[in-house]
């Protein structure tokens, strides 16, 4: 009885129609809050006493940072409970994160070069941190290309899960690669587990952006998913109402 | 900050500051994008698919 939700999230009609109800809930919130947060992280925020206000690139910098990291464990986490279960719907979750995961990974690298080059004096630097979500960037990438290269389904989701399950390694040492090692980057200020070091004017933009991406992903993660269980049950009856809908 | 120019010069860091918001604005209206147009083509799919099996 415990375990009827469980199973009913791996039935494909349910999870479509679920998918379709929690979508505006999580994206009106997400849109509110990044609106309100580029808003104070631009002009409410007081500048930085050693960057002025170039450091108000954190503020699109680390949310896309913190997306790619949280894609990248979200998308390992579904493909191992999908391997592992065998549940499909698991391996559509994982599937619906990829393009996501190597936009925003993307999105990190760059930004983060257009902040180093006044900062650090370069746009590049082999520094650790750089350099594991540089790779972070190939594993999202390389993870949709093998899924793109094989065409049956069910295979490229096993195959593509051992590849995602086997890279999430990377993300802790992303995480504390400005501790291990003696880094350009610096040290976290808010995602830490003491208090975060920076004044509240600057910091609750930040939190916003951060909660704001969040909910964002969850929003795109259900529209992804609803489009991914559609096209792999295609033959079902259930799809008979769905589109008559 | 006083002015409008002021605002948008970020003291100086204009070139660094603006490319890096538009930057990642582009990357969630392009997200939104996809992922609307992901569902719709799922959806046109699954009513061809489903027409067709009628017609049979």
């Amino acid at each position: 009885m415990a375990w009827t939700w469980f199973h009913r999230l791996g039935s494909p009609p349910y999870i479509y129609s679920l998918a379709a109800r929690l979508t505006p809930w999580f994206a009106w919130p997400a849109a509110l809050l990044i609106l309100g947060g580029l808003y104070g992280g631009l002009v409410l925020a007081s500048p930085d006493y050693q960057q002025g206000e170039g450091y108000r690139i954190l503020y699109v910098h680390a949310p896309s940072a913190w997306m790619s990291l949280m894609v990248y464990t979200t998308m390992a986490i579904a493909a191992a409970v999908g391997l592992i279960w065998r549940i499909k719907v698991a391996h559509a979750v994982a599937a619906s994160c990829a393009a996501m995961g190597a936009s925003f990974t993307f999105a990190a690298l760059a930004t983060g070069s257009l902040w180093g080059a006044p900062m650090w004096g370069t746009y590049w630097e082999w520094d650790p941190r750089l350099t594991f979500e540089l790779i972070l960037l190939f594993q999202f990438l390389g993870y949709m290309g093998l899924r793109a290269a094989i065409d049956d389904v069910q295979r490229a989701d096993r195959v593509s899960a051992v590849l995602a399950i086997v890279g999430v390694v990377n993300v802790p040492i992303i995480h504390y690669s400005v501790e291990w090692w003696n880094s350009l980057h610096q040290t976290a200020s808010v995602m830490k587990l003491s208090k975060p070091t920076m004044p509240l004017d600057m910091l609750i933009p930040l939190l916003m952006m951060f909660l704001g991406f969040t909910l964002l992903f969850v929003a795109l993660l259900l529209t992804r998913l609803r489009a991914e269980v559609l096209s792999r049950e295609r033959s079902a009856a259930w799809i008979r109402d769905v589109v008559n809908a | 900050m006083n002015s409008l120019g002021e605002f948008l010069a970020m003291g100086g860091y204009a070139r660094y500051v603006w490319p890096s918001y538009a930057l990642v604005l582009a990357a969630i209206v392009l997200n939104i994008v996809w992922a609307r147009r992901a569902l719709h083509r799922a959806r046109a799919e699954a009513r061809r698919r489903v027409a067709m099996k009628d017609t049979q």
